[in-house]
């Protein structure tokens, strides 16, 4: 019996293998190969306006299974969105785009692997990838082959370092940090006393903090107390709050994702009453809250895009999520990263005038990074301009969580 | 020939024809850069689960904490190397080797430094301390942050360390961050590492200390009662075993531009587990073959369209339960015994009628 | 005042663990199977409630029931297709496969329910705290803060949530305890958790014994979804796989197999990690936790009421 399964096994491995080689035999075919492998871009306008440019195939790398899923979900649908609309238009220079999003799990080792296969399928260029592990690690490799890519949401400093064809849609994290710091220095002066809660497991939220600390220090903020919590424990935090109050802290920071701070808001209330600041991970705060959003009232976001957002362009944006995708649940501020990654993609293409979509990943790159820092975007999450380290320059947009008849949006201060 | 060196040669000789395959078909470029860059990983995960294998196979302990020491390999190689780069003029086979070694060094002082309290549990006792321990390491190298500058290196345990010379300051290991270490593995290293290994593994197994902890297995009791000193055995194989995770833990950590400390959870241990489970506890083919084809399954799966992109590691889960009833479940087991009878009757019907006509 | 605090709130988080420990502890104890998808059916149980709450038509107590079905019903089914056939199989490839039935149900729920956390409702919402302890002014049960005119806040807080989970927890312990010892069909699982092949000889249906097992231990499961949910009111996906594995530390620290060690480890292991959080560092305290297990299985290596087993030849 157990030799039985030993053969099968082996047999199965074989046919893993021989899978695999067969496999190989599609690397580097034209782009029409990519066809089999269905990325849903464009689907059914690929057949009406195909363009005399042909099709560019644009990777997304981002996890759509595993706890991080939420984030690689909202970029894969701002990018199918952009590219849709796009593709509708009629392309780009008689180009169509097409979009292959492949899993990650929030794990550089299966980015990497995501990377590689985008590239057998003939990838051009890569939005993504969305977590800041990950895409420190696929950042190496793309450097390594001249692959440009820009990330809507990968946030560490090391993200996008490796090289020049890296670019980054959002602020990195000590620029937020230090941001926020000034705003609470700035706006809220009467405001000594900081007290941050951040995931200690989290470089996103390390990142933030550092990058807070040390500015705070320079604008005569005192930071009174700093705990940290892990991802492993991040439904209780009785202790970090009593922490808080023990120490009368005038304002608390917490530089996290909406999820964990609807439970701090949830579980500080009637025990901690001092204005809350966060950073761009709150924006889906309202959504998640729902009908106790009440709890949210007054609180600071340091954030570039809100789907309660009044502003025309985020109305635009997210009318045209929702009907695009009715199922889903409202966008947060990843999809409208990825959304404008890839209308500055489209500028740039247009920038350095690329028709046709045989080009080489290596000469899209020196083309496309010549052109990123020359071009100037206004988006949904703000009006960007990108300089030659990759770096985003735009405007630090801070909102305030109103909440009136039970209904919260985000509002412009 | 005796049996376990038959089977012992055709595991050796089947993994090195395998991995000449793959490299002569890479030095030719025939491979595509997806199955290049699995090679180097599942290479990696092979010499983890065959050391795990030692352990849950060969001991018949349950552990739930080997990413831990790969997690302690892995970061310790990288300490060692990044200093030696910093440094500079060491060659590179040469820092590798070192920081390898480096690894497998401390994870195999850290398995001795759990093994002694730990060998005194058995059974599912053992299998949640080791899985305390592996949380322990990933909370550790979590909030450890090592900067070099010119005065030399300065330590943090839970913040970054201060007052760092700005200029020359070089972060070795950056807590939660992750750890950047030099991009040193690649296929021939691992390949060439995986058949050391391997045969170390073999001849631990098929000596007189593999045969005692295969007794101490079999029958604690009776083992104790003939003078084996069952302690002593159970270290050596559990030190072994964490040792080889620890050189896992290396390659694991060159092979990526930045690990992160989160990455060793005990997802990472169950993951092995599984894979030495499937492939048959004792028997280190079986850990190759479930290796290679686990590990392959979901990334083949990307390939095919978006919607199981999405849907992947539920047909994984699927395919999981269903192996485990197919090679255990009576149904199934009867089923088989079916099919084959089937098949040697046809083949035997076959043999007859041949044998006619000719 | 703050150590007080910090001890209710332990005993609060410590309770959750407990509710999950019992019905990890119980399976364990009969079916000697670690059942590492236990988390993953209080998830379940946690969207039924979900769901079952926010509809219009379905009032509470109708939604318990659902709740408490869906878990029972998927416990039983899961226990038929997965584990049954293993019975006779090495325990390892039952872990195996209870693994695997815990990424289905992850990825199940990922497919169905997206990844989006939702904020679930608490059971007791709009329920008064069930104590408050006011500076100068005594303590206050059942009531909202009579002294809010007057800008007093309570010193001390036990919410309505945190009182439930210890009351029935309590309550489930002392009703398992008397199930097992005083009914036939609890003596009948005691038997088989002794030996199974006596119990089968002795004409037990060890079959059904291990199914009602589960069945009850779903439902428990059921009970702890709803109140963990609401103590922490956010469910996602993959809300249930970690507080399942603090409640099999919490089982196995208690003394795995044993009802009340169930009880004590998960409420000890609370008390531990909050207090590790206030008072040494609130980045290590998972390592603490961890490190405190470790120390009291090599003191006690049956957990604190775990039994001692010597092997016989």
């Amino acid at each position: 019996m157990k030799n039985l399964f030993k053969r099968t096994a082996a047999a199965a491995a074989a046919a893993v293998m021989a899978m695999s080689l067969a496999g190989c035999n599609n690397a580097g075919t034209s782009s029409t190969a990519s066809d089999n492998y269905g990325g849903t871009g464009s689907g059914d306008i690929a057949g009406t306006t195909s363009g005399n440019g042909g099709k560019l195939v644009i990777g997304g790398i981002g996890p759509i299974t595993g706890g991080a899923a939420i984030y690689g979900t909202n970029v894969k649908n701002g990018m199918q969105l952009a590219i849709d609309e796009i593709n509708a238009a009629g392309g780009v220079n008689g180009m169509t785009l097409e979009m292959n999003f492949q899993d990650d799990e929030h794990d550089p080792e299966k980015s990497v692997t995501a990377y590689n296969n985008l590239k057998d399928k003939d990838m051009k260029l890569l939005i993504g990838t969305v977590t800041s592990g990950p895409c420190e690690a696929v950042s190496k490799e793309a450097t390594k082959d001249n692959m440009f890519m820009i990330t809507p949401s990968g946030s560490s400093v090391n993200a996008i370092t490796s090289g020049d064809n890296c670019f980054r849609m959002c602020f990195n994290d000590p620029q937020q940090g230090k941001l926020e710091a000034d705003f609470i220095a700035e706006k809220l002066s009467s405001k000594t006393k900081v007290g941050i809660i951040f995931d200690s497991s989290d470089s996103y939220s390390t990142g933030i903090k550092d990058g807070f600390k040390e500015e705070a220090a320079a604008k005569g903020l005192e930071v009174v107390v700093e705990e940290g919590f892990t991802s492993d424990s991040n439904k209780d935090f009785s202790a970090q709050i009593q922490k808080m109050v023990d120490n009368n802290i005038d304002v608390l920071f917490l530089p996290i994702y909406y999820t964990e701070t609807a439970l701090i808001l949830q579980q500080a209330e009637n025990k901690l009453d001092v204005p809350v600041v966060g950073g761009d991970g709150l924006d889906g705060l309202i959504g998640v809250l729902k009908d106790k959003v009440a709890l949210a009232d007054g609180v600071y976001a340091l954030t570039p895009y809100s789907a309660t957002a009044s502003d025309e362009k985020s109305v635009k944006f997210t009318e045209a999520y929702k009907a695009k995708f009715p199922d889903a649940d409202d966008p947060i501020q990843f999809a409208a990263d990825a959304y404008d990654c890839v209308y500055a993609v489209k500028a740039a293409i247009e920038k350095a005038d690329i028709k046709d979509a045989n080009i080489s990943s290596s000469e899209l790159c020196d083309k496309l990074k010549a052109a990123m820092t020359q071009i100037e975007y206004a988006g949904v999450t703000g009006d960007s301009k990108w300089s030659a380290d990759g770096e985003v320059t735009k405007n630090p947009r801070v909102m305030q969580i109103k909440v009136t008849d039970g209904k919260g949006s985000l509002v412009d201060l | 020939m005796r049996k376990v060196t038959k089977n012992n040669l055709i595991t050796f000789g089947g993994t090195t024809a395998l991995l000449a395959v793959l490299g002569v078909l890479m030095a030719m470029g025939k491979l595509n850069n997806m199955v290049s860059g699995l090679t180097v990983t599942i290479g990696i995960y092979i010499i983890a689960s065959t050391s795990l294998n030692l352990t849950v196979g060969v001991l018949g302990e349950l552990s739930l904490g080997h990413a831990g020491f790969m997690c302690i390999g892995a970061f310790s190689s990288a300490t060692v190397s990044q200093m030696l780069m910093n440094v500079g003029g060491v060659p590179q086979w040469l820092v590798f080797t070192l920081a390898i070694l480096f690894g497998a060094v401390c994870a195999a002082i850290m398995g001795v430094l759990i093994g002694i309290p730990v060998m005194r549990l058995r059974g599912d006792y053992l299998a949640i301390v080791t899985l305390g321990f592996g949380e322990i390491m990933k909370s550790l190298f979590n909030n450890i942050y090592l900067t070099q500058d010119v005065n030399g290196l300065h330590f943090g345990f839970t913040n970054p360390p201060q007052n760092i010379d700005a200029a020359t300051k070089v972060e070795i290991l950056r807590g939660p961050m992750g750890t950047s270490a030099p991009g040193l593995t690649n296929f021939w290293v691992v390949a060439a590492v995986l058949l050391v290994c391997l045969l170390i593994l073999m001849m631990f197994i098929d000596s007189k200390s593999g045969r005692a902890c295969m007794a101490v297995r079999d029958n604690y009791i009776a083992a104790q009662s003939v003078g084996i000193n069952v302690t002593k055995f159970r270290l050596m194989a559990f030190t072994l075993s964490a040792a080889i995770a620890g050189v896992a833990g290396a390659l694991y950590m060159h092979s990526l531009s930045n690990m992160l400390p989160k990455k060793f959870d005990y997802n990472l241990s169950i993951l092995i587990l599984v894979y030495v489970v499937l492939g048959g506890l004792g028997s280190l083919r079986g850990s190759i073959i479930a290796t290679i084809i686990l590990y392959a399954l979901p990334e083949l799966l990307r390939n095919i369209n978006q919607e199981i992109v999405n849907a992947r590691m539920l047909i994984y889960a699927i395919i999981l339960i269903f192996l485990m009833l197919w090679k255990n479940a009576p149904f199934f087991i009867n089923l088989r015994e079916k099919i084959k009878a089937k098949f040697k009757k046809d083949k035997a019907t076959d043999v007859t009628s041949g044998g006619a006509e000719a | 005042m703050s150590f007080i605090s910090n001890l209710l709130n332990g005993i609060s988080l410590g309770s959750i663990y407990a509710l999950i420990a019992l019905g990890y502890t119980m399976v364990y104890g009969i079916a000697k199977m670690l059942n590492f998808a236990h988390g993953d059916i209080i998830m379940v149980g946690g969207y039924a409630a979900f769901i079952t709450m926010a509809a219009t038509w379905c009032p509470l107590w109708l939604a318990m029931l659902i709740t408490v079905a869906v878990c029972t019903v998927l416990g039983v089914v899961i226990e038929k297709v997965a584990y049954r056939p293993l019975r006779s199989a090495p325990p390892l490839a039952v872990l195996i496969t209870a693994i695997g039935v815990s990424y289905l149900l992850q990825n199940i729920a990922l497919l169905t329910q997206s990844a989006n956390p939702r904020t679930f409702t608490s059971i007791a919402a709009g329920a008064p705290p069930f104590l408050q302890v006011f500076e100068g002014k005594g303590a206050v049960f059942f009531a909202d803060n009579p002294y809010a005119d007057e800008g007093l806040k309570p010193i001390l807080t036990i919410s309505m949530e945190t009182f439930l989970a210890i009351a029935v927890s309590v309550i489930i312990m002392v009703a398992l305890i008397l199930f097992i010892n005083k009914t036939k069909a609890g003596k009948a699982m005691l038997a088989c958790s002794e030996d199974r092949g006596a119990a089968q000889l002795m004409g037990i249906n060890v079959n059904g014994t291990i199914s009602l097992t589960f069945a009850i231990g779903s439902a428990l499961a059921a009970v702890a979804a709803v109140l963990m949910c609401s103590a922490y009111p956010q469910i996602s996906p993959y809300t249930g796989s970690m507080p399942g594995i603090k409640a099999f530390v919490a089982a196995v620290f208690g003394g795995i197999g044993s009802i009340p060690g169930a009880m004590i480890g998960g409420v000890l292991l609370g008390v531990i990690e909050i207090l590790a959080k206030f008072y040494i560092s609130s980045q290590l305290s998972d390592a603490i936790v961890f490190l405190v297990l470790i120390v009291v299985l090599i003191v006690r290596p049956t957990g604190i009421m775990g039994k001692k087993i010597n092997e016989k030849v």
